[in-house]
């Protein structure tokens, strides 16, 4: 009868699992979404077609070697493509009480869950650096960060690994990130902020004399949809990282991961539409929709500490947040067509930098020494990466290809071919 | 025979085109265009930084008449299209050589 109880909260368990994992992967429609309406029309095939690519290419590169540098679950996933039933049951019947203690469910469930979160970290590349980048150099990146840059940083956070064999993040320095801000957020960014830097901005964005001009995105009602299918996978990206359903303290810590995550998401975008309104003296969609995912960012790092108030709060200051990043990167001249840098960098570091005021046993100095050793992986290997790219290959498309819209020379299609006007 | 060319908003091309057939016009063509006159552009705003439409649509009508109905075109296009406030739009008027219906082979006053 036991052994029944224990198949089942296996069951649950790894069932829970892949449900949130299927959430996380539908965030992938979400970055094609915000990211095509946030670009011209004349480059909406190719920033799509790296949207779906770039997953493509994170799942299979995570199974080729990611994953086994992460978590050593074997190179091609030798190590759990198969179950030992009774191995599982001993495993329950060896505890003092089964039902508790950490989750003990599928391999390959663990698998699916941790690979979509690549293809997350991936897809915040991909807007930064839309609209002037070659679609081959930008896959050939893709590769590198999913097989290797990224399955580093998370070896020494979730992985528990050393930092080369210096430090540990975890043991020495009560490092917590629980879903991500930095190991999956800021990561992505500081890939894309190394991306830009060596790509230099879209052609037109900034004048002479110093000026800003705008390039408004071509389709605001495709950039609401993609945020809203964000904002729905992150109960997936926050929730699956509790990492277990099966009893009471569990559950409910689920439920207070969803709870708390669409507060901060809330939060973020009265927080940034508020600003961006005081500022303008314009309700600028494009900045609500900013605020929502950096309430969603900044709430990643520790969904399960703070009261549903506090996230809240901590939510409408990451939207406050990324309406100010927005407009100094653009005085710095880093273009960033989407805003991801803000978003998923600037405040993703806040978020890191703002869990020890709910979060029991972490400290200042230790998330920002977990930043730190984020960011500085994963933008100098990323650096080197465009750097080889760009003597390789090259990594910006030619002027005229650009006036002309990388639709037409990296896909050779337009994406609304019917509409003459550009 | 004249060609006339106006240059009129967008939202007074029902009006132009009803006070045309009422005079007796047997045809026009017309053009999605864009430009600047004196209305120049305006200013909006998207993520905090100001843009310049430097180019307002406007539609592009041609009209080709005898010489004796191009006051009553003219008179009849400036009634319609007229607002009062800038950005009302032109009409040019050029001479026209020769005018030739593809069908007949006709030509002159006859093939408009």
């Amino acid at each position: 009868m036991e052994n029944n109880i224990f198949e089942l909260q296996y069951a649950l368990d790894t069932f829970y699992f892949l449900v949130c994992g299927a959430l996380v992967m539908w965030m992938a429609a979400g970055f094609a979404m915000l990211e095509a309406g946030l670009v011209r029309s004349k480059n909406t095939t190719e920033i799509l077609t790296k949207n779906v690519a770039l997953f493509a290419i994170a799942c299979t590169m995570y199974l080729v070697c990611g994953y086994q540098i992460m978590y050593g679950g074997g190179y091609f996933l030798s190590g759990i493509t198969e179950v030992d039933s009774a191995a599982v049951l001993a495993d329950f019947a060896a505890r003092e009480d089964g039902f508790q203690g950490g989750s003990i469910y599928s391999g390959a469930s663990d698998f699916f869950f941790q690979v979509v979160f690549v293809a997350t970290a991936m897809s915040i590349v991909s807007g930064a650096v839309a609209e002037r980048m070659k679609l081959w150099a930008f896959l050939a990146f893709a590769v590198v960060m999913t097989a290797v840059i990224y399955p580093m940083e998370g070896a020494w956070t979730w992985g528990g690994a050393s930092v080369f064999g210096m430090y540990s993040l975890g043991d020495d320095f009560g490092f917590k990130d629980f879903a991500g801000s930095g190991i999956v957020h800021m990561a992505g960014a500081a890939a894309a902020l190394a991306g830009v830097i060596l790509l230099g901005a879209r052609k037109g964005k900034y004048g002479p004399n110093g000026e800003i001009r705008a390039i408004p995105g071509a389709n605001l009602p495709m950039a609401t949809l993609g945020t809203f299918i964000l904002w729905m996978g992150w109960f997936g990206f926050n929730g699956g990282s509790v990492l277990k359903l099966g009893d009471i303290g569990n559950a409910h810590a689920v439920a207070v991961v969803f709870m708390n995550t669409n507060a901060a998401a809330a939060g973020g975008l009265l927080g940034a539409l508020v600003l961006a309104y005081i500022l303008f003296r314009k309700a600028d969609l494009t900045m609500a929709l900013n605020g929502a995912l950096a309430g969603l960012v900044a709430i990643t790092a520790s969904p399960d500490t703070p009261t549903p108030f506090v996230a809240t709060i901590i939510g409408l200051i990451g939207g406050a947040i990324v309406v100010l990043s927005i407009l100094t990167l653009d005085k710095m001249k880093i273009d960033d067509p989407v805003g991801a840098i803000s978003v998923h960098g600037v405040v993703g570091l806040y978020g890191l930098l703002v869990v020890p005021v709910t979060a029991d046993g972490t400290t200042f100095g230790g998330q920002l020494m977990g930043a730190a050793t984020i960011f500085v992986w994963v933008f100098a290997a990323s650096f080197i990466t465009w750097m080889v790219l760009k003597v390789i290959m090259g990594l910006r498309v030619t002027e005229e290809e650009e006036y002309e819209g990388v639709d037409l020379s990296e896909c050779g299609m337009e994406a609304y071919p019917e509409f003459t006007n550009k | 025979m004249k060609l006339i060319t106006a240059v009129v908003k967008p939202f007074k091309l029902d009006d132009v085109r009803e006070a045309l057939s009422e005079i007796g016009v047997q045809g026009i063509t017309v053009t999605e265009v864009k430009g600047f006159g004196r209305q120049k552009g305006h200013t909006e705003l998207y993520r905090g930084a100001e843009y310049v439409v430097d180019f307002l649509p406007k539609v592009k009508i041609d009209v080709a008449v005898a010489d004796d109905l191009t006051e009553k075109v003219i008179e009849a296009i400036t009634k319609a299209a007229n607002t009062g406030k800038i950005g009302d739009g032109k009409i040019f008027v050029t001479n026209l050589e020769q005018v030739i219906r593809i069908r007949t082979g006709e030509t002159g006053a006859d093939a408009i």
